[in-house]
């Protein structure tokens, strides 16, 4: 396998993007991620996304984006692994060129969630889930997650509920300097604390806000990107591990099996400790999914995971920064787009390039992104070069 | 037009008929035809009983396009007694204060109104409590 670099990204604000189409907006991204790299030319373009079928009338994204985007003629298919569906693109796009296949990889994220509007908006969402057997029951992604928060309450009696707020507070104080974020206003945690509920005892600030969105990653050989002109950053850990379709599957359901399995994996591979990190991206499409993540992940034991949100552990100034551009909550959650962005937003932190949110001298990042309740978790470990 | 799946799934949905591994005795549900304990072939049919507990729940302000003849309702993971846990609405729960370990049973109730498929109403199960003595 060879070494693996990111050598471009790209990406546009996530947001409500009426007047722009599939097209338009992964044409951005993918523009921005060439520029970034210094115009290196893709042999291959692996798109990640959920819901362009059904709420865009659209697949074959692969012939569609690179028709569009003057790329003819490359490779290029669509990945879909649910919401984590660009980090298993990117996943592909750095085994493309580890094992030699190709020099040049382009991984995309993009979903246009606005093009269904109205009642039938939530519609594609609920593709990830069990349809038979959960969909069709009335089951939703959030009432999914009131679920799993509710048995955590009663499996742990003395998890405070506030502390599940440090990930909507800590995702919105983030996002204030993220000119891509969805939201770019701090919440207070009284504000937090008297939110209505939305799916017991889930209130609307613990629950991440659907949007548009595209996102680009250029990966190639330390070599090729030997005359880009700003730091580069090493993919040193990739891993993909699954659980069951369904919540209600599982003997443990609290335990994120797969969230686990991928990160021990891919850190296992780089071969560092989750500890060792400098920033953690992880996938709080839930504020309960952040409790669950870095339980899984070894930063908490079980059942105490809520703790890590008391204090300022996780914030820009804690030891074990999460969501630095917001997550998310306040980034806001292009879906299958997801993961492209938790990405980039992990490789502008290690170039140092985070602005006002730069964690200092930043080296290691973890990014995580899950499809379902952790049905399909996508973990990679980046690094900075040195020199 | 989905008539080929509701008429597959009648038997899950109006009696709760999933399997019994002949290797392992597992009880099964919803029905996979491999067993997820020991992985050998089940395809031998088995009805639960339909009583179980109340594993979690939450309640639903917003609720999926067709299902707002019973919103807001109550989404619950059932323990059924053979081992298995289910999805399912609770029903039936008058001023009835629900929680985690609660006694439930299953009835057949109306779950969506499918305006795709002419307005055809779908039955299927759900659970409501047991009435304690
Ligand atoms: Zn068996």
């Amino acid at each position: 396998m060879r070494e693996v670099v990111i050598a471009g990204i790209g990406q546009i604000p996530v947001g409500e993007h009426w007047d722009l189409s599939l097209r338009n907006i992964s044409a951005r991204a993918v523009q921005a991620a060439k520029k970034d790299s210094g115009w290196l030319i893709p042999e291959a373009v692996y798109i990640g996304n959920l819901i362009a079928s059904m709420a865009s009338h659209q697949a074959n994204l692969g012939a569609m984006v690179t028709d569009n985007t003057f790329m003819e003629g490359v490779e290029s298919y669509t990945v879909e692994a649910g919401e984590a569906s660009s980090a298993a693109a990117f996943r592909l796009a750095y085994l493309a060129v580890a094992s030699g296949w190709v020099d040049i990889a382009m991984a995309l994220g993009m979903e246009k969630y606005t093009d269904l509007a109205g009642d039938s908006m939530d519609e594609p969402t609920k593709l990830v889930m069990d349809y038979d057997y959960e969909s069709y029951i009335g089951q939703t992604l959030t009432s999914q997650a009131g679920l799993l928060m509710q048995r955590y309450l009663y499996e742990n009696p003395k998890a405070e509920r506030m502390a599940f707020g440090a990930f909507p507070l800590i995702g919105h104080n983030n996002a204030v300097n993220n000119p891509n974020a969805l939201f770019r206003k701090a919440i207070r945690p009284e504000v937090y604390a008297k939110a209505g509920m939305i799916s017991s005892p889930m209130n609307m600030f613990d629950i991440a806000p659907y949007g548009d969105g595209a996102a680009a990653l250029i990966l190639t050989t330390p070599e090729i990107a030997s005359k880009v002109d700003h730091p580069l950053v090493r993919v040193i850990g990739s891993d993909v591990a699954i659980d069951t379709l369904a919540l209600h599957d599982r003997p443990d359901p609290l335990a994120f099996r797969a969230a686990g399995v991928s990160l021990e994996n891919a850190c296992s591979q780089a071969g560092i400790l989750p500890s060792d990190v400098d920033l953690f991206e992880l996938h709080d499409a839930f504020s309960v999914y952040g409790v669950l993540s870095l339980e899984a992940a070894g930063f908490a034991p079980r059942g105490e995971g809520w703790k890590l949100g008391m204090g300022d552990k996780l914030t820009l100034k804690g030891d074990l920064p999460i969501n630095t551009m917001g997550g998310l909550k306040a980034r806001g959650y292009p879906l299958g787009a997801t993961g492209a962005y938790q990405l980039v937003e992990a490789v502008l932190q290690l170039r140092g390039e985070a602005g006002e949110n730069q964690i200092p001298d930043a080296r290691l990042a973890l990014v995580q992104s899950l499809g379902g309740p952790a049905s399909t978790a996508v973990t990679h470990v980046l690094e900075r070069m040195p020199g | 037009m989905e008539v080929p799946r509701h008429w597959r799934l009648k038997k899950q949905r109006y009696a709760l008929v999933g399997e019994v591994c002949p290797h392992c005795s597992s009880k099964i549900f919803p029905p996979r035809d491999v067993c997820p304990y020991c992985g050998g072939e089940a395809k031998t049919q088995f009805s639960f009983s339909g009583r179980g507990q109340v594993y979690s729940f939450t309640q639903m302000t917003n609720v999926p396009t067709g299902y707002e003849q019973s919103a807001p309702y109550t989404m619950a993971l059932v323990q059924l007694e053979e081992g298995p846990v289910v999805t399912a609405q609770l029903t039936d729960l008058g001023e009835q204060h629900v929680e985690i370990g609660m006694p439930v049973e299953m009835v057949t109730r109306k779950i969506r109104t499918d305006m795709d498929d002419r307005g055809i109403i779908i039955y299927g199960y759900k659970f409501r409590p047991v009435m304690q003595a």
